[in-house]
């Protein structure tokens, strides 16, 4: 089966450690992440301006190229990328004077009226290919590891294009239990990393890194698990200095969903890309027995 | 015609004549006034014969050096249209303004220094990421490359694409003027190229091995030899050299192979 697959810009150039292990992934579960021709940046962030109907202009246009492929569904693996994405697709959807306004501006496309689901890759995993399968398919299971699922904002909020329950998403834990590692739930699931603050204030980043890494780990984990290149950065960078300021604080290690479903089916660091990772991931993995002895990352 | 019409002297031609073997005349604007003009001349000529005269701005006249960069509209119709004046010939009524140069700064490098990796344009060029999609670029490029395509590929950390994308740009400027996000999209495209040709496209080995032979004195018998000759020893050489036949497989080889 052959998913249409919008990546990102970000998945090209930093991330390729959330994308390279997806591909690999969905490969050996039996379906293609087919990247869709032509794509261009998602926006970056929803436009909340109402009147602001250039910013739309983007996503909207990625949804075209899906449509144009014949496809009725899109899979993303970035947060932001899924919030963009799917908000104008709300828009297309629903307002009928906007939509017309986009329609026509963009007279050079196709007419778009909602046609495409928007979806992330967690979703296909839960609905398409099933808990139980995948687990079946699992070669690696990762027994005894302790795992913070970390949602952060665009993947729940706001509730209209939420990948799950708002207010206790179950998701992350789901797909963790399928990998054999444990889910370990900590109240601070859903904070904001600071988001784009990191750009106008870079100062209170660590503030809020902080408190959902502390939160983390007093609650017995040894790692987050999240979706979004942004929350990685924000939660991952400023680890050296967080390890200054808190003597008790030796960083933990953050990885995407991707990496470690990729490790359980058996694809290796190869595939992985650990060493992009924040927070020393080689070192817990090879305590846990889950990275091959004597292979460098 | 008749025969015996063409054997008239052409100072003999009627009045009547003169007028029906005139080229049509057709209404066009340039810079919004209105001019008659011979069917099928180029914009420029039509320009030139309307009366302007390019001293400068007119570059190549030969579809290639992106000076004469033009905008039109015709009547009825509210897209713009693009084109290069001297490869354009004239439609009734349209609307001409020529655009010969477009201001777009262009960032300061050292291209020694500089390596393949995506960052390098994101830091000479942030406003890359002013970019919308809004697809004003595509539409005005006189070449009908795929301008958006390739800023989303400089986005996507692409260089290879962006410079396969834009390798027939000529650099008029046209996408920039239209450029909501501002940027100088024909100035990031010469600089992917540049690094793309010197960075990432991978180097011919054969051609390293050539210059080394040539260097180390090859090829030096062969050259004086043949700057000993007079001229007509050289036409006789030339004449006489082994050609390869049309029908040559891939294995021919000449019968003289010092040189291969």
């Amino acid at each position: 089966m052959s998913l249409a697959y919008y990546p990102g810009c970000t998945l090209k150039t930093k991330a390729k450690n959330l994308e390279d292990p997806a591909i690999a992934s969905m490969e050996v579960l039996g379906s293609r992440l087919e990247e869709i021709p032509r794509w261009n940046c998602c926006g970056a962030v929803y436009s909340l301006a109402d009147d602001d109907l250039i910013h739309q202009v983007a996503p909207v246009r990625n949804l075209i190229r899906v449509k144009e492929q014949g496809k009725n569904e899109v899979v993303t693996l970035c947060s932001f990328c899924l919030n963009t994405l799917k908000r104008a697709n709300l828009l297309m959807k629903e307002d009928a004077e906007k939509r017309g306004t986009l329609n026509s501006f963009m007279d050079e496309e196709i007419d778009y009226g909602g046609e495409v689901e928007v979806v992330h890759l967690l979703e296909v995993l839960k609905d398409q290919v099933g808990w139980e399968a995948l687990a079946q398919k699992v070669k690696l299971p990762l027994r005894g590891l302790r795992v913070a699922p970390y949602y952060g904002c665009t993947l729940l909020r706001p509730r209209e294009v939420a990948v799950d329950d708002v207010e206790k998403p179950t998701i992350l834990q789901e797909l963790l239990e399928a990998l054999g590692a444990t889910p370990v739930d900590f109240p601070e699931f859903a904070e904001c990393c600071g988001s784009y603050q990191i750009v106008s204030s870079p100062d209170d980043i660590p503030k809020y890194a902080w408190h959902i890494l502390n939160s983390a780990l007093s609650h017995g984990a040894e790692a987050l698990v999240l979706t979004c290149p942004l929350c990685d950065y924000n939660l991952g960078q400023g680890q050296k200095e967080l390890m200054k300021k808190h003597d008790e604080f030796d960083g933990v290690p953050l990885f995407y969903f991707t990496q470690l479903l990729a490790l359980a089916l058996g694809l290796g660091p190869q595939v992985c890309h650990f060493e992009l990772n924040y927070g020393e991931p080689e070192l817990l993995l090879r305590e846990k027995n889950l990275l091959p002895r004597g292979e460098a990352l | 015609m008749s025969v015996k019409e063409n054997n008239k002297n052409p100072a003999e031609t009627t009045v009547k004549e003169k007028k029906q073997l005139a080229v049509k005349l057709i209404p066009v604007h340039i810079m919004g006034k209105r001019y008659e003009v011979p069917e099928g001349l180029t914009i420029m000529k039509a320009m030139e014969y309307a009366g302007y005269r390019f001293i400068r701005g007119c570059g190549c006249r030969g579809g290639t050096c992106g000076a004469c960069g033009t905008v039109y509209r015709k009547p009825g119709d509210y897209k713009l249209q693009v084109a290069l004046a001297c490869q354009k010939t004239v439609e009734p009524d349209m609307y001409v303004a020529q655009i010969p140069f477009f201001p777009a700064n262009r960032a300061e490098y050292k291209f020694t220094e500089l390596t393949s990796a995506p960052e390098e344009v994101f830091r000479l060029y942030p406003e890359l990421f002013r970019c919308v999609a809004c697809n004003a670029c595509t539409k005005a490029c006189p070449q009908g490359i795929e301008v958006m395509d390739a800023i989303s590929a400089l986005k996507q950390g692409n260089i290879t694409e962006a410079a396969r994308l834009s390798f027939d740009c000529i650099q008029c400027g046209l996408c920039t003027s239209r450029c909501l996000g501002e940027l100088a999209q024909y100035h990031m495209f010469q600089l992917a190229r540049r690094i793309y040709g010197a960075r990432i496209l991978s180097r011919a080995e054969h051609l390293a091995e050539m210059v080394k032979a040539v260097e180390e004195g090859e090829y030096e018998e062969a050259l004086e030899k043949l700057k000993g000759m007079n001229e007509e020893e050289l036409k006789r050489a030339y004449q006489e050299r082994e050609v390869e036949p049309v029908s040559a497989g891939e294995d021919w080889k000449p019968k003289d192979k010092r040189y291969l």
